[in-house]
């Protein structure tokens, strides 16, 4: 029996690692761009025009007020009634684009806030531009505050992208749901699959946790 | 384009629609209870001096964190029926987010204990008192005070987080979008208006979130996640 199902499951192994493969495609994908925009739009939000703040500011707190499936179901069932046609993998780039894209603007303006206008002051006499401050001055005391929870983020973009699966999109998480349809038995199934998220997300948690410790030792002031 | 939005539909639907978020808010309520639980557990676990109990409850938290939530639910959905424990889709759902946000219950009530600066602790055993004391007395009046905040934050994650339930066909608010979506074909009304029913719930949380740092006198809750 249990013999059985393990040369079925190794049968699905091809599977599993096309699965693993979407995974980390979907994910990368969507981490790339999402810093990007959530970098940009992290710096807009603390550019100083009101407007465009709190416009910003609106948007983040419909994205964190809603459930990712929701947002999945949006666009994948809706950006088609406004003449988008989309496949499921490009509604999940969208989608977890966007959900990172909102995150991260809000961990770079936080980063961005910490940084003491003395700083912006000193380099605004000293005549750098507008441009100048943000890269030579702003940005690089910033990452110190980014860094770990940027890190963190793509952990939970990682687990997010299990839910595009919903729209069936075949990644690992619906690679289980497919193989336990055959192999009946969703203990051994799901520990699997949860031990392939947890070969890529692991890494990158205790990546965040030693950022941490390293900038609180630089900051020289104990976390919470 | 949405001209022919149907808020008739919309109407029609409701009495669905408020069962969903009835259901969706009770069995969140619940499974936070749950997650409390297991949290504070996990967190004296986590907290005592030797292995035994702190490297099992190390081990349950990173599993936790470093896997979706989604996998968790089917591990629990198609996996309990094999220990013979054939369970209602709803109970299964309350126990995967009661196990899945005990986990991150447990570091916030951690971290606030262990925001506690060393002199409290010194200060109560230079006044002479016993270990329950100190617990009771110096150490859970403070560190309760700085876990509320997260603790909201977290309440939030879990009812958006509830919506997954829906694809173990929990008959929840997401449930009944979806439904909405499948029977007349209109998933603009239907998802449209699940999404406001969550943002009504997240305003809620986030306004009592706001309102408890001020009576704390704490800084405005910095949200996680």
């Amino acid at each position: 029996m249990i013999w059985q199902q393990l040369q079925s499951l190794a049968g699905s192994y091809p599977l599993a690692l096309r699965g693993l493969g979407m995974t980390v495609v979907l994910s990368l994908i969507s981490l790339v761009l999402g810093t990007l925009l959530g970098f940009g739009l992290g710096i807009l939000r603390t550019g100083g025009n009101r407007l465009i703040g709190s416009a910003i500011g609106a948007w983040i707190d419909l994205i964190r007020g809603t459930p990712f499936l929701v947002q999945i179901f949006l666009i994948f069932f809706i950006l088609p009634e406004f003449g988008v046609e989309l496949d499921a993998f490009t509604a999940g780039v969208i989608a977890l684009t966007n959900l990172a894209a909102c995150f991260i603007c809000e961990i770079v303006a936080a980063g961005i806030r910490s940084v003491p206008t003395g700083q912006v002051e000193a380099a605004l006499a000293s005549g750098l531009s507008r441009w100048q401050r943000l890269r030579q001055v702003v940005l690089p005391q910033a990452m110190r505050i980014v860094l770990p929870p940027l890190v963190g983020q793509y952990v939970l973009l990682i687990k997010d992208s299990s839910v595009v699966s919903a729209i069936g999109l075949t990644d690992l998480t619906r690679v289980g749901w497919l193989v336990v349809q055959r192999v009946p038995n969703g203990l051994l199934v799901f520990f699997l699959v949860g031990v392939g998220y947890f070969m890529v997300c692991y890494p990158l948690i205790m990546l965040a946790r030693r950022l941490e410790r390293r900038m609180g030792a630089v900051h020289g002031e104990v976390q919470l | 384009m949405l001209e022919n939005f149907s808020f008739r539909t919309i109407v029609e639907y409701l009495p669905l629609f408020g069962q969903g978020l009835i259901t969706t808010v009770w069995l969140s309520a619940l499974s936070f209870a749950g997650a409390l639980t297991v949290g504070i557990v996990l967190a004296a676990m986590n907290l005592q001096r030797g292995w035994l109990f702190r490297v099992p409850a190390k081990a349950y938290i990173d599993a936790v964190r470093a896997t979706p939530l989604l996998a968790q639910l089917y591990f629990l959905y198609f996996g309990l029926p094999r220990l013979g424990l054939v369970l209602p889709e709803l109970v299964v759902g309350i126990i995967a987010l009661s196990l899945n946000s005990g986990a991150y219950v447990a570091e916030i009530i951690r971290a606030g204990i262990l925001s506690i600066p060393r002199g409290q602790v010194e200060a109560g055993v230079a006044s002479g008192m016993t270990y329950v004391q100190r617990i009771r007395l110096v150490i859970l009046p403070q560190a309760f005070k700085v876990t509320i905040p997260p603790l909201l934050g977290q309440a939030i994650v879990l009812v958006k987080d509830s919506a997954l339930l829906s694809l173990i066909s929990v008959s929840e608010l997401t449930r009944a979008g979806q439904l909405l979506a499948s029977d007349r074909f209109m998933p603009a009304e239907g998802f449209l208006t699940i999404a406001a029913f969550y943002l009504l719930l997240y305003y809620c949380l986030k306004g009592l979130a706001a309102l408890s740092g001020r009576w704390l006198g704490l800084q405005p809750a910095r949200s996680s996640t």
